[in-house]
Order: C-alpha cells, then sequence, then structure tokens
C-alpha cells in the first residue's frame, strides 16, 4: 500500500464546442495516507469519478501530477500502477468461477500456480467466499459480485489502493449494510489505503476515517466525519452533510448589532456579540440536532410556529415558521407537535457557526 | 369472457394458418400420395419417404448442404465478429461503415445471382481474369470445386454484413467498465477478448448462428441463377434438389423430400441451439 498525493490536479475534458471546454477537476491538492480509509464525496457529476480514474491511470490528467509514495506516475500505465477499483456495477468475469476471477490478476504476472492457489485462498477466507469458490460469478447476487471485484483489486500483493466508485449503487438495502462491514473490516485488517467515491453522506461517513468534500471539481473541505458535521466549513457543507442538512440564517448588521436578515427575532447575545466584528456578508449555520425546542415559553427563546412534521422513524424533522424565516429541528419521535402550534426555540451558541463570506469565522 | 384471450390471438392464428400450416398440410398431404397430371392422386403411405431416404442423389444434396452451411458458419461468424472488432467506435464514420457494409444486405437475391454470374463467368468475368494472372483456370461451369467454393463466397460477401452488424451491435452494449477492469487486472488483448468481449457477445452470436444457419440451409437462388445446380451435381443443394423434383411434376416426391429437409432443419437448429446453451454452462476457463 501507499501514500496518494495529488498535486495541482486538472482535468479539462475536451468539448465538441471550441469555446466552452468544461473542467471536471481544477488545481486540486489532496492527500491520503498509507493505510487509511478515505471517502470522496460530493453530489453527482462533480468530477470524483474522473479523479479516481486520473488515478489508476484510465485518464491522463491535462495539468498536475500523481504521486505514489512521492513518485510521479503521470507516465505509468494502468496496469503497472497496481490500483484495484471497484467499480459501480459489479465487473466480474462471468464465464469463471470466482475462484478464477480472484485468480485471474496473478496469473496474468505470470505468478506460479501453488502461489495462485494459497493467495486466492486466503483472500476468500478474509471475504468470506470460501463457500462459493466454484460458483460460476454469473450465479451471485450484485453484492457477491462486488465482493468477488474487491478481492480481485486486492489479491496482488503489490496491490497500491483500493479505488471504490460507489460500489453500494445497485446492492439491495438489506445486502448494503453487509458489505460496508465487510468493506470496512477488510480495510482495517489488509490495512489497505481505500479512496471510496459516493454521493451519499451516510456511506462516505460511516465507512471512512478521513473525508473530502468536492463541489465542481474543486475541494470544500477534507477533515474527519466529526469535524465535519459540527464544524463545516461552508454553508454547502452544513447543507449536504447531515439529513436534514444544516440551517443556515442570513444576517445583516443594525446599527452595529447582528439582526436577521427581515425579522424581528433577537439573537442570543453571544451570538451577536461573536459576530460584531465582521463586515461581509454574514450567515448564521446551526443543525436541525441542535435546535432546542419547549413548547412552553422560556425567557430569550424565539416563538416559532410548526409549518411541518415529517416523521423519519426514530426521529421527527419540524419545519418551524416565524415571519419569512424557516428553519428545521430535528426532535424525538415522541414529540406531540402539530402542524400550527406554537414552539419556543433556542440556538445554542456553542452550537452555532457563523460563515462570513460563506466561510467558517473561527472565534 | 373466458375465450377473450383466443379472441386477441385470432388475427395471428389466422395468418399463421394461411401462411404456415395449411401450407404445410398441404405439402404432407402430397407426400402421402403418387400424383400423376390429370388423374386422382393414389395413397401411397410411406412410400415416398422411403424412396426420399433411399435415393442417393437426395443424400447427396443433404450432405453438400450440411457441408455448405457449416463451411458459411466457420466463415461468416468469425470474419464478422473480426470486422466488427475493427469497425471505428464513434465518429462519423460510424455510419459510413455501417451503411457501406449493408449495401449487400440490401441486394435482391436475385440480383446478386446476376452480378456475380458476369463477375464469374469464363470469358469476361472479373474473376477468372484475376485468377488467370496467378496461374489457375479457374471455371465454375466446368470446375465443380470452382463452382462450390464460388457459392460459398458469394453467401459469404452476402451475409457476414449481418453477422458484422449484430457483432456490432453487441459490442456497443458492453459496458466501457469490463474493459478498464480487464486493465487494471492487467489482461492481455487476447484474454480481454475471450474473457469480457466474447462472453458479452454470445447471445447475439448466438442468434446469428441460427438464422445463418438456417438462411444457408434454404441457399437456392445463386445457385439457380450462378451454376444452375452444377457443374453435374456440384452445386444442387437441398432446396433446388427439391424445386427441381417439383418441377417435374413428381409432387409426392418433392413434397416427401420438402418435409424430410423440413425436420432436418427443425432438428439441426434445435441442436445447435443446445450445443450452445451446454458450452455456456461449461465455459471452463
Amino acid at each position: 500500500m501507499a501514500r496518494i498525493e495529488l498535486k495541482s490536479l486538472t482535468h479539462r475534458y475536451a468539448s465538441s464546442r471550441k469555446e466552452t471546454s468544461s473542467f471536471a477537476i481544477e488545481n486540486l491538492d489532496i492527500s491520503w495516507e498509507d493505510g487509511t480509509a478515505n471517502a470522496l464525496l460530493g453530489p453527482s457529476g462533480c468530477g470524483k469519478t474522473t479523479l479516481l480514474n486520473i488515478i489508476s491511470g484510465l485518464i491522463r490528467p491535462t495539468g498536475g501530477s500523481v504521486l505514489f509514495d512521492g513518485v510521479e506516475v503521470n507516465e505509468r500505465p494502468t496496469r503497472d500502477r497496481h490500483i484495484a477499483q471497484v467499480f459501480q456495477f459489479p465487473v466480474v468475469y462471468d464465464t469463471m468461477t470466482v475462484f478464477d476471477n480472484l485468480a485471474f490478476p496473478l496469473r496474468n504476472q505470470g505468478i506460479e500456480g501453488k502461489t495462485v492457489n494459497a493467495r486466492v485462498r486466503e483472500i476468500m477466507e478474509i471475504l468470506e467466499l470460501d463457500t462459493l469458490a466454484n460458483t460460476k460469478t454469473r450465479h451471485l447476487n450484485p453484492a457477491e459480485k462486488q465482493i468477488v471485484s474487491l478481492g480481485r483489486g486486492i489479491v496482488r500483493k503489490d496491490t497500491v489502493a483500493v479505488l471504490l466508485d460507489e460500489p453500494l449503487t445497485v446492492i439491495d438495502p438489506v445486502l448494503k449494510l453487509d458489505l460496508r462491514r465487510k468493506l470496512k473490516l477488510v480495510q482495517q485488517e489488509l490495512r489497505l489505503t481505500m479512496i471510496y467515491v459516493t454521493h451519499d453522506q451516510h456511506e462516505a461517513l460511516t465507512f471512512a476515517d478521513h473525508v473530502t468534500i468536492i463541489r465542481d471539481g474543486a475541494i470544500v473541505q477534507s477533515a474527519t466525519p466529526e469535524e465535519l458535521f459540527l464544524y463545516p466549513r461552508t454553508p454547502f457543507v452544513g447543507y449536504f452533510i447531515g439529513s436534514p442538512g444544516m440551517n443556515t440564517i442570513r444576517c445583516e448588521k443594525v446599527s452595529d448589532r447582528l439582526k436577521i436578515v427581515d425579522s424581528e427575532l433577537e439573537l442570543p447575545d453571544e451570538i451577536a456579540h461573536k459576530a460584531s466584528h465582521l463586515n461581509g456578508t454574514i450567515e448564521l449555520g446551526i443543525r436541525p440536532e441542535f435546535v432546542e425546542t419547549s413548547p412552553d415559553e422560556k425567557p430569550n427563546w424565539n416563538r416559532f410556529t410548526v409549518r411541518m412534521v415529517d416523521h423519519a422513524g426514530a426521529y421527527q424533522v419540524l419545519t418551524l415558521e416565524s415571519g419569512s424565516l424557516r428553519i428545521k429541528a430535528r426532535v424525538e419521535d415522541h414529540s406531540s407537535s402539530r402542524e400550527g402550534d406554537s414552539l419556543w426555540i433556542n440556538t445554542p451558541h456553542d452550537r452555532t457557526n457563523v460563515y462570513e463570506d460563506g466561510e467558517l469565522v473561527t472565534l | 369472457m373466458r375465450q377473450r384471450p383466443w379472441l386477441f390471438l385470432l388475427p395471428t392464428l389466422v395468418l399463421m394458418s394461411i401462411s404456415a400450416f395449411i401450407p404445410l398440410i398441404a405439402v404432407i398431404n402430397y407426400s402421402l400420395h403418387t400424383i400423376f397430371a390429370g388423374s386422382t392422386p393414389d395413397f401411397v403411405g410411406l412410400q415416398n419417404y422411403a424412396d426420399v431416404m433411399g435415393d442417393a442423389q437426395f443424400r447427396g444434396a443433404l450432405l453438400r448442404q450440411l457441408t455448405f452451411s457449416l463451411l458459411a458458419l466457420l466463415v461468416e461468424i468469425p470474419l464478422g465478429v473480426g470486422i466488427a472488432l475493427c469497425l471505428p467506435r464513434k465518429g462519423g464514420a460510424v455510419g459510413l461503415s455501417l451503411v457501406l457494409l449493408g449495401i449487400p444486405l440490401l441486394i435482391p437475391y436475385n440480383v446478386v445471382g446476376i452480378v456475380w454470374r458476369l463477375f464469374t463467368q469464363s470469358d469476361i468475368g472479373v474473376i477468372p481474369r484475376i485468377l488467370s494472372v496467378i496461374g489457375y483456370d479457374y471455371n465454375v461451369s466446368l470446375n465443380s470445386t470452382d463452382a462450390f467454393l464460388t457459392i460459398l463466397l458469394v453467401d459469404v460477401w452476402h451475409w457476414t454484413p449481418l453477422v458484422v452488424l449484430l457483432a456490432y451491435a453487441g459490442l456497443q452494449a458492453i459496458p466501457q467498465t469490463f474493459y478498464q477492469a480487464a486493465e487494471v487486472d492487467g489482461a492481455s488483448a487476447w484474454k480481454t477478448f475471450r474473457y469480457v468481449t466474447l462472453p458479452k457477445l454470445r447471445s447475439v452470436l448466438t442468434l446469428g448462428l441460427l438464422i445463418r444457419f438456417m438462411d444457408s440451409f434454404k441457399v437456392y437462388s445463386e445457385p439457380l441463377l450462378l451454376t444452375g445446380g452444377g457443374p453435374g451435381n456440384a452445386t444442387t443443394f437441398m432446396s433446388l434438389f427439391v424445386a427441381r423434383k417439383a418441377e417435374a411434376y413428381e409432387l409426392g416426391y418433392a413434397g416427401a423430400s420438402s418435409i424430410i429437409y423440413l425436420y432436418v432443419v427443425i432438428v439441426m437448429s434445435y441442436l445447435l441451439f443446445q450445443f450452445i446453451n451446454r458450452s455456456q454452462e461449461r465455459g471452463r476457463p
């Protein structure tokens, strides 16, 4: 396994119209440490798959460099990069058995039969595929096929990294959990450098130690799942991570005091004070989980009306309104709020992030 | 109300009766009689079938037919796949190459026969001219091998494009990720073809194989127009044989040989289909 680095990476797809060649990735710097589980998270079409294909050498970047353990590999062909890639739709060799699928990359390297046999058995045991060794892969379910294609990647001892491109897309919900658990287990057991691409925040946050969020081909934030949740660097990250996403409240300064735009509501003093020295466009971000609610009036809390109640199993999402301001709160399922009720709301200042011109302000 | 499904099926059943069942029953009826012009047909049971089976000419035509179809498949399928692999996958050249390849398919049988007759005519034909350069004395009307191979060549020229189109459609349907995976796995070009392309083409090739088998088994107008079934019986294939008998007004005999002919086509197609399915089940890498 190896440390993977991308330096000032740029990729532009040739467009049929001359003037508008579109950037898929622009001036990207990122590094993934050896033996870590990483995720690349971003909305569809943000350049994630392009990035993976650049690492594996299936696409040559138009600028910048790809480094494995500090060595530039831009010119190295795919087969010599020793990258394992698991694609969105399971790719297996249908006519072969599970065993032969796993043995295929080794046989291609001309490794002798005995060694191939031993290594394949070892990997099958780790992936719990032993009982399927002699089954033709076309008889497997999609989850099993994905495991086989993962196995084909990690069977080579010289594998540098495992790239997973939305590998759970076509998997049944029930099997998804199992497959994700297995991926994580294999990653930890073999100390693999894994890069997991997805647009599903849940998959990314539960799988990876380190998550990189990209938008329009550029990195927005790269951090641990906890950091992303608590301190999203931009309102976009705050909204993209979490279910439902972070509430963003636009503010303005009126005679040196911070006020919510178009609202009579009072901001807690701590927050108003925190932001008093800022001059740009100011937004407050608070996660629905941290919005405190009370059916009874409390001093310094603001009154909202419940507009919508969405049941999500273990919790409810309340859409609350006060004038033109709308926020969401996530509350326990036994909360008895109904549409039209009044609720008293508090936004704890230590849970509220302040953004100036779209960037998190560390106070 | 229970009859309603049948009501919907009725038009199809009527059409099929007219186009297939009724002629088939008529032919079976012929095959059980000896018919002379002007007299009432004599019922002879299976005598015609026994005669046909004992006829060396019939057996010769059948053997020739099987050889022809087998050779046609052996040439057309690999050649078709090969050409499809060489075709461009995107860009303006795709349409052009497909149209050019499709031209032979658009030409009516009798035109094909006449054009190739001109090509092969020993005095003015382009093929004898070319072959004479390398010292080969080509003559379809005298040399049986020349005649047989020429009909085969015409069939290959005429029908390989169909295999190309099928294979090309099949190739286009293979997701790119399979090739990317093979590249990541370090597979050679041959192994990629063997384990990715070929298995993914299997269903279209099965279709192509069956269509081409049944069609080549019915080859008629090419030998009729080009060689007239000769020299001798060198290019008298099954349909030509049956037609000759019918033209000679041996309707009972022609009927019996038609039914045997049909039977052979069905059985062979079934066996071929089974063989392909079976080999798919085995197919150990």
